[in-house]
């Protein structure tokens, strides 16, 4: 039943993280990496469509990718959890299905 | 000798998801070479390629950010930065690596080269260019 959504673009260039968030089911696990990991950021003019999907807890940044830019932990918004890549994998693992929105 | 021209590369895109600002960043050195007017301008994703603090170990590519650093030497000295794509982006100055050159003509005093410039001044600036490169 449950699907992981990646998401692996900027959310500022492209709108496969609004359109990601907006056809989220129940049992939902979404995948910030890449240069989506800008959708984790706090105070931007996305992140309020973030927020909501984020209290669920089922939100998920790549810390590797986040570092990489030199993003600041602690502006991550509040609800998302930073994996490595074997959490990637563990969550791929435990959801029926990937759906990489590119 | 032939006139110098003002040459302006406009970068808009986040650093390491794709190749274009490690590309923009090698044409702007290679450009060095050739004594023209450049300027770089940052705006859109492309104000993320000048953040602090980027650790590359994680994912296996190169850490090409130390080079904006290194732009001073090679007489790279107008660096624009959108103030709106910042803003957009919950950003602020501080957030960027504090770009330097020294000034040859006030006895090498060290300054700033990033200049903070609103969408409007940054608009008439590329009106001003003669050739813009796009990344």
């Amino acid at each position: 039943m449950a699907t992981l959504h990646t998401v692996n673009k900027s959310p500022f260039e492209k709108n496969s993280l609004a359109s990601c968030l907006s056809h989220l089911q129940s049992g939902y696990a979404v995948l910030l990496f890449e240069d989506g990991v800008y959708g984790a950021l706090r105070g931007t003019t996305i992140a309020s469509q973030v927020e909501g999907a984020a209290r669920s807890g089922r939100v998920y940044v790549l810390g590797e990718d986040f570092k990489a830019r030199g993003l600041d932990e602690g502006k991550i918004i509040e609800g998302i959890n930073v994996v490595d890549y074997a959490g990637f994998v563990d969550l791929a693992a435990e959801c029926d299905r990937v759906q990489s929105w590119l | 000798m032939s006139e110098i021209k003002k040459f302006m590369y406009v970068n808009r895109k986040a650093p390491y998801g794709t190749v274009y600002a490690l590309e923009s960043l090698e044409v702007v050195l290679i450009g060095a070479a050739f004594d023209q007017n450049v300027s770089l301008a940052f705006l859109d994703d492309g104000v993320f390629q000048l953040l602090k603090g980027q650790d590359t170990k994680g994912i296996g590519m190169k850490n090409f950010s130390p080079t904006y650093s290194a732009l001073g030497d090679y007489d790279v000295t107008q660096i624009y930065v959108e103030r709106e794509s910042l803003e957009e982006r919950g950003l602020t100055l501080d957030d960027l690596l504090p770009l330097k050159y020294e000034d040859e003509d006030d006895d090498w005093a060290e300054k700033d080269s990033i200049r903070l410039v609103n969408r409007e001044e940054l608009a008439g600036l590329m009106e001003d260019q003669d050739v813009m490169l796009n990344f």
